[in-house]
């Protein structure tokens, strides 16, 4: 600790957690005012890095005590404001919660603390031949103690669902401190509320997540991945239409259009054809001869509407290449314009196409410039405006033209967020989407486990 | 001079902007994974200089050590999608604080001042105080003090330091190289100048000579002035843009780059400044269509070669059984320079070698300029993960293409009791193409 020593708050969390551990100093906390999500910057108060979830106990009853407002953030990566911090916040660091506490092989269970890096997970899943799929752009640095906050969602979302789906047990610190095990291992499991589910996706809300108890699968035995290049989105929505009525669920269909395709290209050279409208990046896994036929399937029915060209990546490198180049879509797209407003509105799948077009018609009518990527499969669009946030009649437009999109995909069925979360940045739109009932549902339970509304006051709502 | 004040307010505040924050480059950068503290990740680097250029933050001396811990090793570049230019920013900050002498003691602006402004602005100065170091190392004066253990008088820091200091060769560049050699078959193909830096010219003039051998035995004719001003890097990495100006400017002025196809540097470090010329001299009215000519034709040696289509040598180095060679990527040549498969490439190319990947060939090895001397604890821990990663290869050739990485491997390889040898790339190809000249060897 450098300075402000005469906060009563850091040096009670001192004496927890040791001086080197509670930072203070401007430079420090500084740094700690951001996430991934863009326009967003507020300094905290004061950064605690707990080690242990006895630790976490602690500071949450010194946060207690202080009535000061307690913002849990991992690698700080996401994308709707979630770590973003309150003002007078404390941010509850928990990287080095770091260690995989277990691997059960019998069980195919992985137990592993908060701060863990979920692609390292995957690595130790892998290495055992067992398979953990959830795979968010930012796996390669984000932790699993927020994907489980966010519910993050990835490339794989179509056959394997999200992280709800793997995790089978939690640990989590509640707002009095009292510890709490939630689920464990039995694949069934009915003894009272389904209280595990509750904190999936809570985004820091109810309680620190401080363990996380994965169930795992097999790994697939083989996988194969191809490029479609597409003259016109519209073809491309409709070959996914028939993939999917053909009854195939591929791992993966994604999507980059004409935009995208240019900046991941300037940043990856791998190759992608700069004249296209779209591409898909499809990957079908499973038994060797099921994927084969799946592939040849899907480059058949890609073919028959009108892709220019389909080519398979020769082997697993270039697989993981052309999947790596489609995660840094999001930052790739900053090469435009500095503020990148992405958004995850997503449809139903057979609404896509109306989706798309209505982005394209709404980034026209508010003389916008959008790029739109995603997971084409299950409905999950990134439609992301290339701004600058001190252009401030330019971001007025973003957001009445974010406005109509919600809108729009509220009446088609859809949701607001798909995989980033409600945070700070799509609070304004969630009674709309909710309705009255169900929204205020959401609140008396933030009352009844957080009644002094210390854990991450102010996101999803108010 | 160009304006000097406020390098960070005065940049194009676009610059700063590019980064989106989304935290890709934290987990390629060596300090954070030594940290895990924000402040030590390129992100958080940048977060703080928005912050001195917003006003938001005064100009500390922790946002001077924190911008000093940076290794400048740019494995963030490679790994931002966004493209954000951290070289920029990175030089704007150090620049900054140096200018404001945030850190400033008498001592190390003595020890600034006599190395960049002094030392490393004077070829000749530099290697006549090489020929010093030489015959202290040469005459056993040096053995003699380590023998006799006078060396432990020297404080702490000085003794460490002498046990750095690297062989000085007997004879520099200039006393291997012609000022102009043509290809042996009289057939000039390209026509090249060849830069031999400074550490590469005092501690490995062999590398300048085997660059100069592959260069002729490729149809260039080589160029290589006997006396060649420091190329700036330094100066630029260590906050002092000025003298780093002035350096590219008299550069320019003792090269006409109109003159050459192509300009070759083999020193990852020194090229990953010389190709930025065009950058660093943009707003000099005088200079700057030159250095854009220049940065047009900059090569690092193994580009050059791949480039034009180098000839594969028929014969293996040495006879006996193949043996294994690793590359670790000079950050410079691979984060700077983005050259990384080149050097690969020829390597392949060696007969009776194997190439064998290192895992994180592309992390820093804690060289980083003077990083080692700054930082010895960061750097000490990034050289003994380097090594442990070099020892699993089982290799018997660590290649690498930077004399500073070059030197950090030789000691950690040395210390750890490892008898892998370092060797350039393009000394290996030197060696391949002498070996076809000389008569067979007896079949066993």
């Amino acid at each position: 600790m450098n300075s402000s020593d005469c906060d009563p708050v850091a040096d009670a969390l001192c004496r927890i957690l040791g001086p080197t551990r509670v930072l203070t100093a401007p430079e420090e906390l500084a740094v700690y005012a951001y996430d991934g999500t863009a326009a967003l910057k507020q300094r905290p108060r004061i950064v605690a890095r707990a080690r242990t979830t006895q630790e976490v106990a602690a500071v949450l009853k010194v946060a207690r005590e202080y009535r000061a407002a307690v913002v849990t953030r991992g690698s700080g990566t996401g994308l709707s404001g979630g770590s973003v911090p309150v003002p007078g916040a404390i941010v509850l660091c928990l990287v080095d919660m770091d260690r995989i506490l277990e691997v059960d092989l019998r069980n195919l269970t992985m137990r592993v603390e908060a701060g863990v890096v979920t692609h390292q997970l995957y690595e130790a899943a892998d290495a055992v031949g067992l398979f953990y799929p959830p795979d968010p752009g930012s796996m390669r640095i984000s932790t699993i103690g927020g994907n489980v906050a966010e519910n993050s969602g990835g490339l794989r979302g179509l056959k394997y669902g999200v992280t709800r789906d793997y995790v089978i047990g939690l640990e989590v610190v509640l707002a009095d401190g009292t510890i709490c095990w939630l689920g464990g291992k039995c694949v069934k499991d009915v003894a009272g509320y389904n209280l595990r589910d509750l904190f999936i996706g809570s985004e820091g809300t109810l309680g620190v997540i401080t363990q996380v108890m994965l169930k795992l699968i097999p790994r697939p035995q083989a996988r194969r991945t191809v490029l479609a290049v597409f003259p016109k989105m519209d073809a491309a929505a409709e070959a996914v239409s028939a993939i999917i009525a053909a009854k195939i669920i591929p791992c993966t269909l994604e999507f980059l259009d004409r935009r995208t395709i240019h900046c991941v290209e300037a940043f990856a050279h791998i190759g992608l054809p700069l004249d296209a409208e779209a591409v898909l990046l499809i990957e079908t896994d499973g038994h060797p001869s099921a994927v084969a036929d799946e592939i040849a399937q899907i480059e058949h029915i890609c073919l028959a509407h009108a892709a220019t060209s389909v080519k398979r990546a020769a082997d697993a490198a270039e697989a993981a290449q052309l999947a790596t180049a489609r995660r840094s879509a999001f930052s790739a797209l900053a090469r435009l314009k500095p503020t990148t407003i992405l958004e995850d509105a997503t449809v139903p799948r057979s609404e896509l196409a109306n989706m798309i077009r209505f982005i394209a018609q709404t980034a026209e009518k508010f003389r916008l410039e959008v790029a739109t990527f995603g997971h084409f499969g299950d409905g999950n669009l990134h439609p992301t405006f290339l701004t600058n946030e001190r252009d401030t009649e330019e971001m007025h437009r973003v957001e009445a033209a974010m406005s109509e999109i919600f809108d729009y995909a509220i009446s088609l069925g859809g949701t607001i967020t798909g995989e980033h979360g409600v945070g700070l940045a799509k609070k304004r739109f969630l009674r709309r989407q909710l309705g009255d009932g169900s929204y205020e549902l959401l609140k008396s339970i933030k009352r009844a486990l957080d009644p002094e509304h210390l854990l991450n006051p102010g996101k999803i709502f108010d | 001079m160009l304006p000097e004040s406020k390098p960070l307010q005065n940049l194009d505040y676009s610059v700063l902007q590019q980064c989106m924050h989304c935290g890709m480059c934290l987990p390629t950068c060596p300090t954070y994974a030594q940290t895990g503290r924000e402040r030590h990740s390129p992100r958080g680097r940048i977060a703080l200089m928005r912050a001195v250029a917003d006003g938001e933050l005064s100009l500390t001396n922790t946002f001077a050590e924190e911008m000093n811990y940076c290794l400048g090793c740019l494995a963030c570049t490679t790994a931002c999608p966004a493209g954000v230019d951290y070289t920029t920013l990175f030089e704007a900050a150090r620049a900054q604080t140096e200018e404001e002498r945030v850190l400033a003691t008498p001592r190390r602006q003595a020890l600034r001042w006599l190395t960049m402004r002094v030392l490393f602005t004077r070829p000749r100065l530099l290697r006549a105080v090489g020929r010093l170091l030489r015959l202290y190392q040469a005459t056993g004066l040096q053995t003699f003090l380590r023998r006799a253990r006078l060396t432990r008088l020297l404080p702490r820091r000085i003794r460490e330091l002498e046990l750095l200091t690297p062989q000085i060769r007997s004879n520099f560049s200039h006393q291997l190289i012609a000022s102009i050699e043509q290809p042996h078959d009289g057939i000039v193909r390209h026509r090249v100048l060849v830069l031999t830096g400074c550490m590469q010219d005092l501690m490995f003039s062999e590398i300048n000579r085997a660059t100069v051998d592959v260069l002729i035995e490729n149809g260039c004719e080589v160029h290589t002035p006997p006396v060649q001003y420091c190329c700036g890097s330094l100066h630029a990495h260590n906050g002092d843009r000025a003298t780093a100006t002035l350096l590219a400017r008299r550069q320019l002025d003792s090269i006409d780059p109109a003159m050459f196809d192509a300009i070759i540097s083999n020193a990852g470090g020194c090229g990953s400044h010389l190709r930025h010329y065009d950058v660093l001299l943009a707003h000099d009215p005088t200079y700057a269509a030159r250095a854009r000519e220049w940065s047009r034709k900059l090569r690092d040696i193994h580009e050059w070669l791949v480039a034009i289509g180098f000839r594969r040598p028929q014969l293996p180095v040495a006879s006996g059984p193949r043996e294994m060679v690793t590359y670790h990527e000079s950050c410079h040549l691979c984060h700077g320079q983005r050259i990384s498969r080149q050097p690969r490439d020829i390597l392949r190319a060696l007969p009776g070698m194997e190439l064998r990947e290192c895992a994180e060939a592309s992390w820093c090895c804690g060289s980083a300029g003077v990083y080692n001397l700054v930082h010895p604890k960061t750097a000490g821990w990034l050289l003994e993960r380097k090594v442990s990663h070099l020892r699993q290869t089982e290799a018997t050739i660590v290649a690498t293409a930077n004399p500073g990485c070059h030197l950090q491997l030789a000691n950690g390889l040395r210390q750890a009791g490892e008898s892998t040898r370092v060797i350039h790339p393009i000394i290996l190809l030197a060696q391949a193409y002498r070996s076809e000249k000389q008569p067979k060897p007896p079949q066993a």
